[in-house]
């Protein structure tokens, strides 16, 4: 493992329980099942999916704001998988977290001073002009300047951009190694989004941050991210370098999502497009064997819907989880 | 059937304890029949109001309402309420609002639902505004007997596609659509894309589709209405615009979609968008915009271009 390596996930599974009918019987929703994934210092990797794919749930159990069922999580070369205590508050504050809906994130009653200094009292950082300094430089680092305008605003005061920014300068305001950013952008107007995620990614790139972008949309994660990974059904189906997902796709997942994203062009509305048949199955009674197989052109009959497929490397560390690859070989 | 469709200087003003805020400021545009326009726009531009304005479904605080929408010819903003409720809304204009998959009543069978606009408005019997119902589910690729299931037995894009049957149950010429796939996933997105694609084929609309997506604009529209603070500043056919808009603002607007199959770092608009209810005089985009000049104080002329029109002060020939 080279010392670059600041997160690294193994056969990571988090299952939901729910319980049905008076009885009390459980059901499990498999929204994370087995899945692997690294990321380095410094790095953006995307996590594609649709809704009720698991994405959300992949962050927040990487976060340990859910207790993974079963796998391990090395973050910084120590297991975080069970920590609890004094190494969870220091997991916390070494990682960061922003959500979909800035509004929903902020407390309305708050200032943006209140809500910037929380994490620094929480972990104790610094005494109250160095809190109040760091809360300065993190709204610089933001660029809510000049910083008087903003500090003592409420957060129904912003729009919607500048709420953005003031989570994601409290998710950095304590120094974090990792940031977990779950579609930070899909409630803004597209004349915002570019802004934020250039912010974003100049605060990454300053502080070699390792910054997990979780969202649906391909188009705009190719622009802000190192490597992609594909998710679909509560398990990783692809992945690799952005560009080599992107333009090279093999899962037939993969294609079809790509296949479905119009770019702007005149002529779209003349096309149809290719699409699966059916719906994303129910994660409570996942299909066997491959997830997406009831809904794929390829599908093998008496292999695709026995087992899991393994790693098929395409390409360098571009890797497919496909059992038409893996037979082909 | 579909229709012509001519808007004349339509204004829609809300009085709100702030001011008077300017929604619709003077839109005009015009459709032929069987067109599909994409109306777009960032968030707060007007272009929900404009949808509103032509259908007539004002708010209470409504202060200013006023100009002409023509279909075929026949300007039904003289018509009164009752006449424009009884022959124009849900007969010749319906409307898929936003997020109209969350809409639903939830305790009444979707076929009930898709049939009750054919009762109330066309008279129909029961039984047949039923049949009715359950071949429009069949029109947007919903088995026909879902008739008897409720909303929440079905999945988000099932639900919109009940929407968009339900809006077109009453055959009519005029069909506003209101982000209707704003709220869905990429594949049920191209999905019900691929279903709009096959009903203009089957049955002759005019369509107004309103979307902040602009790659999602391209799949349906033969022309492209670019709205900003309360204006349209551009009005285009769509192969033009897609390849070279003349407005500054669409150039921006269409520049900062991140594109997938091509390379092309997208760029962001600066600042925001003024406020409706001050909104700055001349040109509405000038303090945003790259290539401002002295002229921009004053309102812009309306310039036509290859596609359409735009209203700028560059474009003017001088």
């Amino acid at each position: 493992m080279s010392s670059d390596r600041l997160l690294e996930v193994s056969h990571l599974k988090m299952y939901h329980v729910i319980r049905k009918g008076l009885l009390g019987g459980k059901f499990f929703i498999k929204a994370v099942d087995d899945v692997d994934l690294t990321l380095d210092r410094g790095e953006a990797l995307a996590i594609i999916g649709e809704s009720g794919s698991g994405k959300t749930t992949l962050g927040k159990t990487i976060l340990r704001l859910y207790e993974p069922l079963d796998g391990k999580i090395i973050f910084d070369g120590r297991d975080v998988t069970h920590i609890s205590g004094k190494d969870l508050k220091r997991y916390r504050r070494e990682t960061g977290f922003v959500q979909q809906d800035p509004y929903g994130a902020l407390p309305p009653f708050m200032s943006i001073r209140q809500i910037l200094e929380e994490p620094l009292k929480i972990h104790k950082i610094g005494n109250k002009e160095e809190r109040l300094e760091k809360v300065y430089k993190a709204l610089e680092e933001v660029r809510l300047t000049p910083v008087e305008d903003f500090i003592n605003k409420y957060p129904h005061m912003l729009s919607g951009g500048q709420q953005q920014r003031v989570v994601i300068a409290r998710s950095i305001i304590t120094d974090p190694k990792l940031v977990i950013a779950d579609e930070p952008v899909s409630m803004l107007d597209a004349s915002v989004r570019v802004e934020i995620l250039r912010l974003m990614e100049s605060i990454q790139k300053k502080y070699q941050l390792g910054i997990i972008y979780i969202s649906h949309d391909l188009s705009t994660t190719k622009y802000f991210s190192n490597r992609i990974n594909i998710m679909y059904a509560g398990k990783i189906v692809e992945g690799g370098p952005t560009r080599e997902v992107i333009y090279n796709p093999q899962h037939p997942y993969t294609q079809f999502l790509i296949n479905a994203l119009p770019d702007p062009d005149a002529n779209n509305r003349f096309v149809k497009r290719d699409v699966p048949p059916g719906e994303p199955p129910s994660l409570i009674n996942p299909p066997p064997g491959c997830r997406f197989h009831p809904r794929c052109p390829l599908f093998i009959k008496g292999v695709c819907d026995k087992e899991d497929p393994g790693y098929t490397y395409v390409n360098g560390d571009h890797f497919v989880k496909c059992w038409y690859y893996e037979e082909k070989r | 059937m579909g229709t012509d469709l001519e808007v004349n200087d339509l204004y829609l003003y809300y009085k709100t304890l702030k001011g008077i805020v300017k929604a619709v400021d003077g839109v005009s545009f015009s459709l032929k029949n069987g067109e599909a326009m994409a109306l777009i726009g960032e968030s707060g531009c007007g272009k929900s109001s404009l949808s509103r304005a032509i259908l007539r479904l004002l708010p209470r605080n409504t202060y200013k309402y006023d100009g002409v929408v023509k279909l075929d010819g026949v300007n039904v903003m003289e018509f009164d309420d009752e006449k424009f409720r009884k022959e124009i809304r849900w007969v010749k204009i319906s409307y898929v609002p936003q997020a109209a998959m969350n809409a639903l009543n939830p305790v009444i069978r979707v076929g009930d639902q898709i049939a009750e606009p054919l009762i109330i408005h066309l008279g129909m019997e029961k039984k047949e505004a039923l049949e009715k119902a359950a071949k429009m589910l069949d029109i947007v690729n919903i088995p026909p007997d879902f008739i008897n299931r409720y909303p929440f037995e079905l999945s988000g894009g099932m639900r919109q596609r009940v929407a968009i049957a339900m809006a077109l149950v009453t055959d009519p010429d005029l069909l506003i659509m209101d982000e209707p796939t704003s709220a869905l996933d990429v594949l049920t997105q191209a999905n019900i894309m691929n279903e709009m694609k096959d009903i203009r084929k089957r049955m002759k609309l005019t369509i107004i589709y309103i979307t902040h997506d602009i790659s999602v604009s391209s799949e349906l529209a033969d022309k492209v209405a670019v709205m900003y603070a309360g204006e349209i500043v551009e009005f285009s056919d769509a192969e033009n615009f897609f390849k070279e808009p003349a407005h500054p603002y669409s150039k921006l607007l269409l520049y900062s979609v991140p594109t997938l199959r091509v390379d092309r770092e997208p760029i962001f608009i600066k600042g925001q968008p003024p406020s409706l209810i001050d909104p700055p005089v001349g040109c509405r985009f000038k303090d945003r915009c790259p290539y401002r000049f002295d002229k921009c104080d004053e309102h812009p002329p309306v310039v036509p271009t290859n596609g359409g029109f735009a209203t700028c002060w560059l474009l003017e020939k001088r």
